[in-house]
């Protein structure tokens, strides 16, 4: 594994011949090169978070009544292991890392661990939700948007858009709550449980990426469709809707796929925002909180956790895009 | 993406489009008229933010608790001294909305700006040169996409303080990464065209080919992304002042007066909906110039 994590040297793949046989081991050597970033990327995040909460304030002071004395705060910090040299503190904090051992949370008095697995499953919800209405809704959109470009179904389309992706998540969450739980009383503001608690927040989170997806997809296809090989497809007599399905949307996919991995971080804060505004009890809230109670260990995983996430996410994205596109394949 | 033109001489980009001349000129103009309508609403934004103390009716943090929560004038109980209203400690709802304009549109630019001048410049680089600087800035974008910039905005506030400037900082340098990859992907199927084989090789200088062969060429995205992004920081500051993690308490921003207000919505909805409402409009017309912009330096997207 060591040896497929060197990168080749610079320059050396800026030439390199497209020979179909060495496409294979090309494609491993990209994906090795790519884990060893992913790894690089958690270990930086990994030191930053470390470094920067220990910046935000003294978790003693907020843990203690303001009239507490300096010897009530010695004992605190020698007890939560504050007052070790930071170097220890910090080699410690990257040995538990791999052992998903994050220590216990100040606030909460139990594992990190522990309080993260209490918290995810609601994420996950509240992610998937979201996920589900974003492909429902922006995949049709954006497909019929570009079919009928400059038609009142684009033109109606492209205002949701616009308006979608000018919309902050926390004000679309209390339009609809506004409306839905305060003025129909059709929906509970907040809360966690049923169905019924996971539709405003799921449609929250989701209205940003279904602009964004809905958009580029859009904007992708039309270049697309505008290319000499669907003008051959159409000369040759396949309808409209057959041209985008085969030869429109693969095409039209690679720059979506890309920023819908770059979109994720937003997705990520977008998720904290939502969570906030409906109380859902979810990593976002969690983070939050952890912030504000100065929670070291706590913050550094949830930190952790969400850095994970991109980076499995963007290496995804990647290895898609080379396969989507073979030209990336032979140009890097 | 969508602005490789088919034809490398960078001149002939600005070729108008000739056929369907009238229609696609009937298209713009009407597609102008909303964007001069947005550009109308931006100015009075920015006459707002300027000339707060002029405008606005009263001093937007001055308390008056026995006319706390009082609906707009046009309600039912509401009063012409406060035509949007009253907050919950009753302050003058029109003036906090008028002197919010200037926290939104100074982090909106500021952040924008800086954020640009990175981001461009960290995105010819990489994709012209290639190699290891181009690894070394991927691999920095990377690192700073996986970090949650609202958690960075908290660090950076505990050690320096709060303020505005901070947040300034914050997302102008956590907002590079966008305009990088778009540039640096641009340039990436750039390089290998013609016109820049051929200007290298008859010894035009790297700055040179970058300078008037490339940024010219990446301008269309450029104007596009910097746009977008004033909208975005603005709803990014909005978004940590929700959180109560921006600016100081006593500057009035419209996502603090959401966070407050959302504590009324069952009583007193004007409280959440009057900011909320100047922060979507004003993104939203952020939004629209830029797509104009981009119709009008994109003659691909021009034509459609």
């Amino acid at each position: 594994m060591s040896e497929l994590l060197t990168l080749p040297a610079p320059g050396e793949d800026t030439e390199r011949p497209a020979a179909p046989r060495r496409e294979g081991l090309h494609i491993l050597r990209m994906t090795a090169a790519r884990l060893g970033t992913a790894l690089l990327v958690l270990l930086c995040t990994a030191t930053v978070a470390f470094f920067l909460v220990r910046l935000s304030g003294d978790p003693v002071k907020v843990l203690l009544p303001p009239d507490a004395t300096a010897d009530q705060e010695g004992v605190l910090r020698h007890s939560l292991g504050l007052d070790r040299p930071l170097l220890t503190q910090y080699l410690d904090y990257l040995w538990g890392i791999p052992r998903l051992d994050f220590g216990d949370s100040l606030f909460y008095n139990q594992p990190v661990r522990a309080v993260l697995a209490d918290r995810i499953p609601a994420t996950l919800l509240l992610a998937a939700g979201a996920l589900v209405v974003t492909l429902v809704v922006a995949l049709p959109a954006g497909t019929v948007a570009a079919m009928r470009r400059g038609r009142a179904t684009d033109r109606t389309v492209m205002t949701g858009v616009l308006l979608g992706q000018s919309t902050p998540p926390f004000w679309i969450g209390i339009l609809l709550i506004l409306v839905f739980a305060v003025g129909l009383h059709a929906l509970p503001a907040s809360g966690y449980g049923t169905f019924a608690h996971l539709v405003l927040p799921a449609v929250t989170l989701a209205v940003y990426s279904v602009a964004v997806v809905a958009r580029l997809l859009r904007s992708s296809l039309i270049d697309v469709l505008s290319a000499d090989h669907i003008r051959t497809a159409r000369a040759k007599g396949f309808g409209p809707v057959k041209v985008v399905l085969t030869h429109g949307l693969r095409n039209a996919s690679l720059p979506v796929v890309t920023v819908v991995g770059l979109e994720v971080g937003s997705l990520l804060g977008g998720a904290i925002l939502t969570e906030q505004v409906f109380s859902w009890p979810g990593v976002g809230q969690l983070t939050i909180e952890a912030i504000s109670n100065r929670d070291f260990p706590l913050v550094q995983a949830t930190v952790l956790l969400f850095a994970a996430t991109f980076v499995v996410v963007n290496l995804l994205v990647d290895l898609s895009y080379s396969l989507l596109d073979p030209r990336v394949r032979t140009a890097r | 993406m969508t602005t490789i033109s088919p034809n490398p001489a960078p001149a002939a980009a600005h070729a108008p489009a000739a056929p369907s001349h009238r229609t696609a000129a009937l298209r713009t103009l009407l597609r102008n008229r909303l964007a001069l309508a947005a550009l109308a609403f931006l100015a009075l934004v920015v006459i707002c933010a300027l000339f707060a103390p002029l405008i606005a009716p009263a001093d937007p943090n001055a308390q008056n608790l026995l006319e706390r929560l009082q609906p707009p004038a046009w309600q039912h109980g509401g009063s012409g001294a406060h035509l949007l209203g009253t907050d919950q400690l009753g302050r003058d709802l029109l003036s906090r909305v008028i002197y919010g304009t200037r926290v939104s549109l100074l982090v909106g630019t500021g952040a924008a700006l800086l954020a640009g001048v990175i981001g461009t410049a960290a995105g010819l680089a990489s994709g012209y040169f290639g190699g290891l600087p181009d690894r070394v800035l991927m691999r920095i974008a990377d690192v700073q996409l996986a970090f949650p910039a609202i958690l960075l905005a908290l660090a950076v506030v505990g050690f320096l303080g709060s303020g505005l400037w901070y947040v300034i900082l914050v997302l102008g340098v956590t907002g590079w990464v966008s305009y990088a990859r778009v540039v640096r992907s641009e340039v990436l199927s750039l390089r290998s065209r013609d016109f820049i084989t051929e200007a290298r090789a008859i010894g035009v200088g790297d700055t040179t080919i970058m300078r008037r062969h490339l940024l010219p060429n990446v301008m269309a995205p450029l104007a596009t992304i910097g746009t977008l992004h004033v909208a975005a920081a603005i709803v990014a500051e909005a978004s940590l002042s929700y959180l109560g993690l921006g600016v100081p308490k006593e500057t009035v921003t419209w996502g603090a007066m959401l966070a407050d207000g959302q504590l009324y919505l069952g009583t007193s909805w004007w409280v959440a909906v009057f900011p909320g409402v100047a922060l979507m409009l004003t993104s939203l017309a952020v939004n629209i110039t830029g797509d104009a912009l981009r119709d009008v330096a994109d003659p691909k997207a021009y034509r459609r």
